[in-house]
């Protein structure tokens, strides 16, 4: 499905700056894979993701989705194979445009935009189904600004927009970090019911650990540009915070990673 | 008759000021395209508004129909927006600083279209759409009503409006108005970015051009200043439609309108300092003061209210 060799990344290089985010990156997704995953700051998780959206060109490596190599494709053309869940509720969506609007541009993700008319009679009943669904009231406010809502309805709006047209490809880059402990369960729940019910192949990143145990049939943690843990399937399921630290201190060589990654 | 000044006069003025205000106002529709959908400040429009003039009188003055002259107008307008678009987006250079540099160069181009800095265009020898003269003739009942220039550009200015009502409803519009929300979300729903703020820049150009080629003809010729400060104009009739009719109209065409009513507003505030016998020299001063303050307002607004209000991110 989604399929990274040896992807690197460096941003500024050659100055004092220098920092290697990603350092030699492979990765194998199989269809329908929920994969999860962690590490510290500036590990290389949000790099990875923005490195197969399209966000910022690679240095060396290539990436194919579905033995499609779109490495050189610009973001936007990659968006006919992905979608994406960004860490900032307002990123998500166009704050000025109605819940409807926004629903509308996330439909006709990858589709050739043209003169038709951007919003259709059919979709505005499909959108309410799909909005009263989320159980937030939102279908009673169809041509609401965006702008208006709380960011956790935001973030969930975003969820639907992201799955609206089924994506090959789903991408979570910490979409539930900025919300509050009650609203982030709610959208980890529906992340989950969404995922399930499409069969999506998806990367989640997070920054807790319970949460990327919890979820998945795999999970990978980065340290320093590189994956160092990939465990899926059984050992997964056995999986506990503790074995995990455990697991990547002998990985990383130190301890004092540890507290870096339960404080974070 | 109060400290010498006549009431009667500035009444005897008005006609004037609406007819100018709402040539304008086309200009400032768009700039509100570009500053307001794309949330792009460009500083073209003071070279494109000149060079819609030019070319409509050039064209007129060497024979070519109206609607030709009009077409060409507002296609080689477009074309200035197309030169800041891909300064802007494929020489990377910053918004402001790419509308500023076609605007130089627009300089000299719309001197070589003209051949001199001022070039007339007779109302006696050629059928104009528009015409001061048109204006005084239907008031002096010596014309028919219908060739008011109030009424010619205002259906004008109806028409451009419900085209335009159309265009930022469909897919593409739409995609439009989602690029200048939000560049982030935009690329990440598969929209190119960059060739929607090209076009959006061709489009607002190409509506500037041709405010410039009405207000050519209704005046009389053109003239290689008569873009000098059209921004701030433009910002000024979007500003003050807004503050004005915020609550009344929220719908994308009355919108439009309103900035149609606040260029007609400022073109008889204008017009009113001026019958205040105002030293017309410290007129661009009063506009800029004025754009700046109002600029200022939703800064100043909200600092005072601490709850900010949230909006799109990527404003830069």
């Amino acid at each position: 499905m989604l399929e990274l060799q040896n992807v690197s990344k460096t941003f500024n290089p050659n100055t004092v700056n220098q920092k290697v985010a990603l350092n030699g990156v492979s990765l194998t997704l199989k269809d329908g894979d929920f994969v999860t995953v962690i590490g510290g700051n500036g590990a290389g998780k949000s790099t990875m993701l923005n490195a197969v959206a399209g966000v910022f060109p690679i240095e060396s490596g290539r990436i194919l989705i579905d033995k499609t190599d779109v490495t050189s494709l610009p973001e936007y053309k990659r968006a006919i194979y992905i979608s994406r869940v960004f860490q900032d509720p307002m990123m998500g969506t166009a704050a000025s445009m109605g819940i409807d609007e926004n629903l509308a541009l996330a439909l006709r993700r990858g589709k050739r935009r043209g003169l038709r008319w951007g919003i259709t009679a059919k979709e505005r009943a499909q959108y309410k189904e799909l909005l009263a669904t989320l159980d937030l009231g939102l279908e009673q406010r169809l041509t609401t600004k965006v702008g208006l809502l709380s960011g956790g309805q935001r973030q969930a709006l975003t969820l639907l927009m992201a799955t609206l047209k089924k994506p090959k490809l789903l991408l979570l880059d910490e979409h539930t970090a900025a919300l509050d402990p009650k609203t982030a369960v709610k959208v980890l729940e529906m992340t989950e019911d969404i995922v399930r019910r499409n069969n999506l192949t998806t990367l989640m990143i997070t920054h807790n650990m319970k949460d990327a145990i919890a979820h998945g049939n795999r999970l990978i943690m980065m340290y320093e540009g590189r994956i160092v843990i990939d465990i899926a399937g059984e050992d997964k399921k056995k999986l506990t915070v503790e074995k995990l630290l455990d697991l990547f201190s002998k990985v990383s060589g130190s301890d004092e990673a540890d507290d870096k990654l339960l404080l974070s | 008759m109060i400290l010498g000044l006549n009431i009667l006069e500035l009444f005897a003025q008005l006609p004037g000021a609406v007819a100018q205000g709402l040539i304008w106002g086309i200009m400032a529709i768009g700039v509100y395209i570009t500053f307001r959908i794309l949330d792009i400040a460009d500083l073209t429009v003071d070279g494109s508004f000149c060079t819609g003039g030019a070319v409509c009188v050039m064209l007129i003055v060497n024979g070519y129909d109206l609607f030709t002259a009009l077409m060409v107008s507002f296609i080689v307008g477009m074309l200035t927006g197309l030169v800041t678009g891909l300064f802007h987006t494929f020489f990377g250079i910053s918004a402001i600083l790419a509308g500023i540099l076609t605007q130089l160069g627009l300089w000299s181009v719309n001197l070589a279209i003209m051949g001199k800095p001022n070039q007339a265009l007779n109302v006696n020898n050629y059928n104009l759409l528009v015409s001061l003269r048109y204006l005084q003739e239907v008031i002096k009942g010596t014309r028919p009503f219908y060739w008011s220039p109030i009424l010619v550009v205002g259906v004008f200015v109806a028409f451009l409006i419900a085209i335009l009502y159309w265009f930022f409803g469909t897919e593409l519009g739409s995609s439009i108005r989602a690029t200048g929300n939000n560049q982030n979300m935009s690329r990440a729903l598969g929209i190119n970015t960059k060739f929607n703020k090209v076009l959006g820049l061709m489009l607002s150009n190409g509506i500037v051009a041709l405010s410039g080629a009405l207000l050519s003809q209704y005046q009389g010729f053109a003239d290689i200043n008569m873009g000098r400060g059209a921004i701030v104009i433009g910002l000024a009739a979007v500003i003050i439609g807004e503050v004005l009719f915020a609550r009344l109209f929220r719908n994308f065409s009355l919108r439009l309108l309103g900035v149609v009513i606040g260029a007609i507003i400022y073109y008889i505030v204008i017009q009113t300092v001026l019958w205040l016998k105002l030293n017309p020299n410290y007129l661009k001063l009063l506009s800029a003061v004025v754009v700046s303050v109002f600029l200022a307002i939703p800064h100043w607004k909200g600092k005072l209210f601490t709850a900010r209000r949230k909006g799109g991110s990527d404003r830069a």
